[in-house]
Formats: C-alpha cells, sequence, structure tokens
C-alpha cells in the first residue's frame, strides 16, 4: 500500500552518527571563547546574605561573574511549553533564596574551565539556613512558605496558592463518586508512590553562545524546544526575539529533560555582556541535581465496583512533588488523569483531585510518560485487584471494558492543560488485537494459570515465577495548543530541502518526516536534504514533546509536501503540453495518465520552472495543529522471577503489543518502544533520588543512580500491530512515551500472580520487596 | 605544549597540558567523535581503543599513552569508508541520538576482532561498561550479531 512510509528505511543520519561524524552542541567551538561555571546552592533552603566575589573577580582570567547582584531580578519559568506556559512563574536566573540543593547562586566566565572553577572557590557566599520541607506530604499548609513575597504568579488564570505551597491543583468530575461509590458492593482503597527519577541521555546538558557578524546573538544547545528557548532567553535575557537565533545541533538524547530552558540564558547574558563566544556544559553531577526529573508522586485510588467487574466510582487522587519551582507541575498532574481515566470509559462516575506541591527537594519537569507513568502504577494494579476478586481474567476484562473506536470519554473534555480539555472521539484502535497478540506471545493464559496459587508450582520454592499485564495509552501531541511547521523547496537535480521546527532529539524524526514527503512526492528519501531545527531557517514548531512529532509535525510535511505535488503536476503538464488532471507522479517524474511514454523528471521540472519559461521557485511552507490527541495503545506482558530470600526480581521475558496506528518507519518505532521499556523496567526496579537528611542527592552519578546496561536486559519483544488514524499522516499516531508505563503496573502484577503479595511503592527494590514478603 | 602520538594509524601532534585526560586532549584537538558522557568512568560514551582494547579516555592521562596505538571510531570507518560494523549499526537501528554510538561501535568492534562468532552472553558482557538510554540496547545486540553474522556468511576476516 506504501512505498516509502511504513518502510524500514535506514536513519538518514545514521552512518554519520555511527562513525563519530554528526556536531553536538559541545563539539562546537570558538576563538576567543569563554568557559562558564556555575555556583550551585548546597543548601536546601536558604537566603543569600552576602556574596563576595571580589576575591574571583582579581583572579587572572576571570571575565565575568553573574549574581543577584548584577542580574535583573525576572520572573519566568524554565519549562519549554507553548506560550502563554501554563507552569508558574516562580523562578529568577540568579535570585537570593535558594531553594533546593543544587538551585543557581552564581556564575563565572573565564578564560578556561579550570580558571572558572577556580573561581568559583574564591566566591564567598554567606547564606542564612532556613528550615526546608524534605517531604512532599508535609508541604500542603506547612508554616514554612517555599515562595514567600518574591511575586512568583501563574501566568494563566489557574489556582495557585504559594502561600500554602500549592503549585498546581486540578479536579475533574464525571457522574457523582461519592454516591456510586458508597453503593458499591465491592470496594477498596490504596496508597501507591512513585520515586523521583533523572532522565540519564548520556549527553549532558550544554549551551554555548557566539554574535554573529551583525551582532546577533546565535545560541547551539541541547534542546528539544528551540523556539520556546529563542522566547524565553529573550524574556530573561532581555534582548529582542529579533536578535536571537537558536540552533539545535544533533541531540545526544532528551526524553523531556531538555525541554527545559536552563543553561541558555546563562550563555546567553555572558556572550550578550562580554561580547565573547561562551560555553557551559554540565557536568553528570549537574544533570542529575541542578536540571530536572521525574516528579515524585504519591496516588491513592478508590474504587467501587460489583460482583461482575463492573467498576461504578473510581476516584484517582495525586500529590505531586514539584520541588523548588513548579516547572510542569500543573500539566504533569493534569496528564495523570487525562492518560489513564479514559482508558476505561464506561465508568460512570470519576473523580480526579490532584495537587503539586513546592518543597526543597529537586525540581520535576518533562519525563517521558508525563504524569501517566505514575499513575499506572496504581490504575494498573488496582484493575488487577478488580478481576482478581470477581475472578476475571484482566485480558479479557479490557477486552471488554477498554475504550473502542467512535467511543469517547468525558474524561478528554475534563481534563486539558491548563485549561478545558478537547472532546475527543477515538478513531484508531487496535488495543484489542494488541491484548490477543500479547496475550498469544507471552503464552498468557497457561503461564498465569501455571504460577497461580491454585497451581501449586511456586509453593515452598525460594525463586518465584508469575505474570502479569496491564493496557495502557497515551496521546499524541496537545490538541488545539501545538503547532508545527514546515517548509519544503525544490532544486535543480530534483531533490528538495525540506526544513523542519521539529526537533530530531534522536528519536529519528528527520528520517520518518522525510519518509511522508516521499510518500507524497513519490520520489526516495534520499532526495530530501532534511535540515532541524533552526529558529532563523526553519519555520516554528513547539518543539519535541508529549509524543508530537510524527502525528503533528508529520501532518505539516504531509500538508507542505501535497502543496508541492500540485506545483510540480502543473510545470510537468506545462511541459509536456497536457492539463495538470491529466498527469501524475510517478517514481520521480511526471508522466501522462493516458500515454505513460510521455514524461519529464523531477529535475528537468524543477529546471524549467527556475531557468525557462514562466519561471518560479517551487516552494511551500505548511502549518498543522491538531484538534484531536489521539492515543496510542499498547499491552504488555510481563513475566518474573522473584527471589524470596534475596529480595531480587528477575524479569525474564517482556512483551509488548503496540497500537502506534501506521509505524512510518517499524526500526525506528519499535526502537523507541524497546528504549522506552527498559527505561520503565529500570525505573520500576531501582531508579531513585536517594537524599541526605538535609536534602541533598547522594547517588549523583551514573555508578551509583545505576542506569540499565546490555547485560541487565531482559528478552524484550515488540510486537507492532497497526491501526489506521485517519488524523495523522498516513494513519500515524504516537510512540514514543506510552511504552515507559508498563513497567511498573506489569511487574507488579506479575509479583501478585507470584506471591499472592502487592507492591505498592516504586522502586521494587530487594529491601522493599523482602519487607513486603515479611509483612 | 605538543606532543606525539599514534592516533588512527598516523602521526599526530597534540596540543596538551601534562595534567589533561586523554578524553580531554582528543577532544581539545578536534577529535570530538570521542564524547564526554560522565567524565567518571562511568558510562563508555568516551571509549578509545589503546593497542586494540577498550578503555575510557577520561581515566586515562594523555601522556601515559604515546607510545601506544590510539583508535577513535573514524580510526575503523568514516563517513566515505564505513566499517561492515558500522554499517550494521544503522542497517539495525542501534543508532538512535547516536551519542553513545562512538564508544559502542569500538567495544563492539574489539569483542569482535578477537572473538568473531559471540554468543549472545559474551556481547553482552563485552558491552557492559557503556551506557545507552535510547535504544535498550536490542537494537545494538542485534548489529553485533548482524556483522558477526556476515562475517561467518561472507566468509570475512574482522579488519
Amino acid at each position: 500500500m506504501f512505498k516509502y512510509v511504513n518502510q524500514p528505511i535506514e536513519k538518514i543520519d545514521g552512518l554519520a552518527l555511527v562513525t563519530g561524524e554528526e556536531k553536538y552542541t559541545d563539539d562546537f567551538s570558538f576563538n576567543n571563547m569563554l568557559y562558564v561555571s556555575v555556583l550551585h546552592s548546597g543548601y536546601a533552603y536558604a537566603k543569600i546574605v552576602d556574596i563576595d566575589d571580589s576575591g574571583a573577580r582579581k583572579m587572572h582570567g576571570v571575565v565575568e561573574i553573574l549574581s543577584y547582584k548584577n542580574v535583573k531580578q525576572i520572573l519566568y519559568t524554565t519549562a519549554g511549553q507553548g506560550y502563554p506556559e501554563p507552569s508558574p512563574y516562580d523562578t529568577l536566573l540568579f535570585g537570593k533564596t535558594m531553594r533546593f540543593v543544587g538551585d543557581n547562586v552564581c556564575a563565572v566566565a573565564a578564560e578556561s574551565k579550570e580558571i572558572a572553577d577556580e573561581a568559583l572557590k574564591k566566591i564567598n557566599v554567606t547564606y542564612k539556613e532556613l528550615k526546608p520541607i524534605l517531604n512532599l506530604a508535609k508541604s500542603e499548609g506547612s508554616p514554612i512558605i517555599i515562595h514567600k513575597d518574591d511575586g512568583a504568579f501563574p501566568k494563566i488564570p489557574v489556582f495557585y496558592d504559594a502561600k500554602k505551597n500549592i503549585a498546581s491543583k486540578v479536579e475533574a468530575n464525571v457522574g457523582d463518586f461519592d454516591l456510586a461509590f458508597n453503593k458499591s458492593l465491592r470496594k477498596f482503597e490504596y496508597d501507591f508512590y512513585c520515586s523521583y527519577a533523572s532522565h540519564c541521555a548520556i549527553e549532558p546538558h550544554a549551551s554555548v553562545s557566539y554574535l554573529d557578524g551583525r551582532g546577533r546573538l546565535v545560541i547551539i544547545s541541547t534542546t528539544q524546544v528551540p523556539f520556546h528557548v529563542r522566547r524565553i532567553v529573550s524574556h530573561v535575557a532581555e534582548i529582542p526575539v529579533s536578535k536571537i537565533r537558536v540552533i539545535k545541533p544533533r541531540l545526544g538524547g532528551g526524553f523531556g529533560g531538555k525541554q527545559e530552558v536552563l543553561l541558555e540564558p546563562i550563555v546567553a547574558m555572558m556572550t550578550w555582556r562580554t561580547k565573547r563566544p561562551a560555553k557551559l556544559v554540565y557536568s553528570r553531577r549537574e544533570v542529575f541535581k541542578s536540571t530536572r526529573c521525574r516528579h515524585e508522586y504519591k496516588t491513592k485510588f478508590s474504587v467501587g465496583y460489583e460482583a461482575d467487574g463492573k467498576i461504578n466510582a473510581l476516584h484517582l487522587d495525586a500529590l505531586e512533588n514539584s520541588g523548588g519551582y513548579g516547572s510542569h507541575s500543573l500539566t504533569v498532574l493534569a496528564n495523570a488523569g487525562s492518560k489513564t481515566l479514559p482508558l476505561l470509559n464506561k465508568i460512570d462516575n470519576l473523580r480526579f483531585t490532584g495537587m503539586g506541591v513546592y518543597t526543597n527537594l529537586p525540581c520535576g519537569g518533562a519525563y517521558r510518560g508525563y504524569g501517566a507513568t505514575e499513575s499506572y502504577l496504581g490504575y494498573g494494579q488496582v484493575i488487577d485487584m478488580v478481576c482478581n476478586d470477581c475472578n476475571l481474567d484482566i485480558v479479557e476484562y479490557y477486552k471488554k471494558w477498554a475504550i473502542k473506536s467512535g467511543e469517547t470519554s468525558p474524561i478528554f473534555q475534563a481534563l486539558g492543560e491548563g485549561k478545558e480539555g478537547v472532546a475527543m472521539t477515538i478513531g484508531s484502535t487496535s488495543l484489542v488485537e494488541c491484548l490477543d497478540e500479547g496475550a498469544k506471545l507471552s503464552n498468557w493464559y497457561e503461564k498465569k494459570k501455571l504460577y497461580g496459587s491454585n497451581s501449586g508450582f511456586n509453593k515452598g520454592k525460594r525463586l518465584k515465577r508469575g505474570i502479569g499485564m496491564a493496557a495502557l495509552m497515551q496521546g499524541s501531541a496537545i490538541p488545539e495548543i501545538d503547532m508545527a511547521s514546515a517548509y519544503i523547496k525544490m532544486n535543480d537535480d530534483g531533490s528538495f530541502n525540506l526544513n523542519v521546527g521539529a526537533t530530531d532529539l534522536g528519536t529519528g524524526s528527520d528520517t520518518v518526516l522525510a519518509q511522508i514527503a516521499s510518500e507524497v512526492l513519490d520520489t526516495l528519501v534520499e532526495s530530501f536534504i532534511v535540515y532541524s531545527s533552526d529558529t532563523d531557517f526553519t519555520p516554528f514548531d513547539t518543539g519535541a514533546y508529549a509524543s508530537s512529532t510524527t502525528y503533528l509535525s508529520g501532518q505539516a510535511v504531509k500538508k507542505c509536501a501535497e502543496e508541492i505535488k500540485k506545483q510540480i503536476l502543473k510545470v510537468g503538464a506545462e511541459m509536456l503540453s497536457l492539463s495538470p488532471d491529466e498527469v501524475e507522479l510517478n517514481d520521480s517524474r511526471v508522466t501522462a495518465k493516458k500515454q505513460t511514454k510521455e514524461e519529464v523528471s523531477f529535475a528537468e521540472i524543477c529546471q524549467y520552472s527556475l531557468y525557462q519559461k514562466n519561471q518560479f521557485q517551487i516552494q511551500a511552507a505548511a502549518s498543522h495543529f491538531s484538534q484531536k490527541s489521539p492515543p496510542p495503545f499498547a499491552a504488555h506482558f510481563i513475566e518474573i522471577e522473584v527471589d524470596t530470600f534475596t529480595g531480587i526480581i528477575k524479569v525474564l521475558n517482556y512483551v509488548a503489543a503496540v497500537d502506534c496506528g501506521t509505524p512510518i518507519n517499524p526500526v525506528t518505532a519499535e526502537g523507541q518502544a524497546e528504549g522506552a521499556i527498559v527505561n520503565g523496567l529500570a525505573y520500576a526496579l531501582f531508579e531513585n533520588y536517594y537524599f541526605s537528611p538535609h536534602g541533598k542527592m547522594l547517588n549523583d552519578t551514573f555508578g551509583k543512580y545505576g542506569v540499565y546496561t546490555a547485560f541487565d536486559i531482559p528478552p524484550i519483544k515488540v510486537k507492532l500491530i497497526k491501526s489506521y488514524e485517519e488524523t495523522g499522516p498516513f494513519g500515524a499516531k504516537s510512540i514514543s512515551e506510552i511504552n515507559i508505563n508498563g513497567a511498573l503496573p506489569g511487574i507488579a502484577n506479575a509479583f501478585y500472580n507470584a506471591t499472592g503479595k502487592r507492591l505498592f511503592n516504586g522502586p521494587f527494590t530487594p529491601e522493599y520487596v523482602l519487607k513486603v514478603l515479611s509483612e | 605544549m605538543k606532543l606525539p602520538f599514534k592516533i588512527n594509524n598516523k602521526q599526530k601532534h597534540l596540543e596538551l597540558l601534562p595534567n589533561e585526560t586523554l578524553l580531554q586532549a582528543l577532544r581539545n584537538n578536534h577529535f570530538t567523535e570521542v564524547k564526554c558522557g560522565c567524565n567518571e568512568g562511568e558510562c563508555g560514551a568516551c571509549t578509545v581503543l589503546l593497542d586494540g582494547k577498550p578503555v575510557n579516555s577520561c581515566q586515562v592521562l594523555a601522556m601515559s599513552v604515546q607510545e601506544k596505538e590510539i583508535t577513535t571510531v573514524k580510526g575503523i570507518g568514516t563517513l566515505y569508508t564505513p566499517h561492515l560494523l558500522q554499517k550494521s549499526f544503522a542497517e539495525a537501528g542501534a543508532d538512535q541520538c547516536g551519542f553513545c554510538s562512538p564508544g559502542m561501535v569500538l567495544a563492539s568492534y574489539s569483542l569482535l576482532k578477537e572473538n568473531p562468532q559471540p554468543t549472545r552472553e559474551e556481547i553482552l558482557v563485552a558491552l557492559d561498561g557503556n551506557l545507552c538510554r535510547c535504544t535498550g540496547y536490542v537494537k545494538i545486540i542485534d548489529a553485533v550479531e548482524m556483522t558477526a553474522q556476515k562475517l561467518h556468511s561472507n566468509k570475512l576476516v574482522m579488519e
């Protein structure tokens, strides 16, 4: 059916990546460049009484020092979101109040990194230490107020109460939960907990800036959101947008961690003041402590149901730890409900209540899964509990109760991102097929029975086996908010420039977008010279987040290519002395529909249009925004072995059947799923932030934090099960985030199958598992 | 100061300070294909081969390896003359962001050079020092197996 789409085409930057040819931010250096180092707070909560930088300023090679003393106090949010941002304006680039260990104190620019680092040691900072809040449950209404009299405010009209330490609040009600819960014959309430986590993109955050020949500021940065960087730097550094160019080179992974505008304003200010290039590269420890992480979450599920398994009432109450600043606080919170609750859309009485609170711990931000991961830990387990109690098979349960094509959920409209959501009817879904296929590939029915308590298989054994599963959904872009655009022009030889604001952060989106354009124009993927992203030369795109690029930017590219197609057909027809409706595209040529021998090549067409007659540039631009955020769906099946002596959970087998609509590139799509699954597994089993009693992160290296290596991974089988999403490019939906959500509930359900006990708190470390087993 | 080194089969003079690591010396002298992910010897992004053995170049003092053969990822194949292993990485989809790729390719190269037909277990052990956060390692392991398969079926010797 397709020629270039749905084909496993090699990434267009693949060979350049694996031969070390591609350039990342830190690979750019300039003559006369300054090196920047940042001093971070060692206190969780403190006021700076004074900064004495005279010793540092006297050092040979120190050029500039930025602190609250010489940087205007402009409130902003570091969240790289659309404007006006749904995150509160509660952050100063360099302020006087330190709100977590890792907060910015000041920055030095010097002739070398060594001098800059040495200068930091010579800066005397006098702090007044304050009593911090280091427990999210103790924040709301605490006499300790984290944003006191600093003017922090919400940029959009949403609930915000800094005096009570509340960074965000969300509520949505469908039906009458209380009434239905009370009337339900069976009911339960359980609390769940999800830990902090770091993205651990292997490339650390980095930014380098310089002034171009006309005095404009150019910033090369590790960003998922170049256009938001331009806007936010303009605001914080008071440099006009017209004077700023932001370039995203190759990116060494992001996962949401680079949707934050942290380093760019610092280098921008250094360059703007000194007129010299400036580079700032964070150390791995700085990335762990000072950038953003996954929010810590407590969730409570209250479920009322009948003996036949019908859930009458479900309440999800979420408490989110925003950390010192409220970046993404509101939107992650809203997504904790909006990306989970619609899955079982036949529950008539739903309540979602959520609150994000400030603490003096590291700040949350965007992280693959974006609230959904945190909710699925509980959501996936309470469904399993209902099924176990009612003696139902969970796979059959999801097949019966999960949202179907043509159906809706009132949650879509009730929960938006800082405003009301957008009503949506599900178009494409192959969830039922995913459930069947996943069950088949994992031998679900046999194994569940074999490992279950009735079989006696695990009885008396040290090593107990279990199998568990979870059904999942996510979204594709933020409806009626995100926008993407693309520009294409044709070149003499029949090649095309495809310029997109979409930000390939390693996902392969440059390739996927070229495949979409290829399909429209019936020409080779190699014909496209893809450039992403550069605020001077590529049209606007909100950026790489919210699982949006393939679905949203892909549709912009498709529209743009369709416009180019019209122009090519028109010129081709003119050259063949035919009308445009008598010709068609055919393998990089325009051919007559009737007499196939009459043809002109793309090269001839472009040369004609540029040089010969009725000259014009074949070119087009197109934008796209969506009224829908069609969910991808997935069914994950996980088989585990629990060592009841050590508490170690070993994953034996992981099967994921995934509906991403049409996989534009099945290889890169599988890669997205596999990467997300492994990140999800590590998060479920051991990734966490461990803090000192004073709020300092202790495990701030890869070694101590623990990232899975090749040696740790279980056999993983990803099966893509197509559906066709009418609103997406060639039927595509998203795939980048959804698959991080399965490990927590899937492992917990497998653990129940193996041991009859429940894991409520992530990560499921050996210590925690032993504690649960001994209860 | 400027000192001679043997890098990718060529004599190169590196401008460096006596206390610099091999990673710093290489990157400061335009060998930016060697990446820095942690600078603490934990991620493997800075992997180079010293006399054919993979090491974390951030943990090696540059001046201590003047006598050794240093190989970066460009030493086994370039964009213009890619190695079979690099082609397999691209073909298998083992490259997402690509930041770990130079180190991952070199660790795999070193394995295949010594053991052209490794078991899956041997591959996992060989790659244990190289972190990747994008791929979940599945397609990286595929790429190494694919290369071994190509070596075997075409009766090739790992160059």
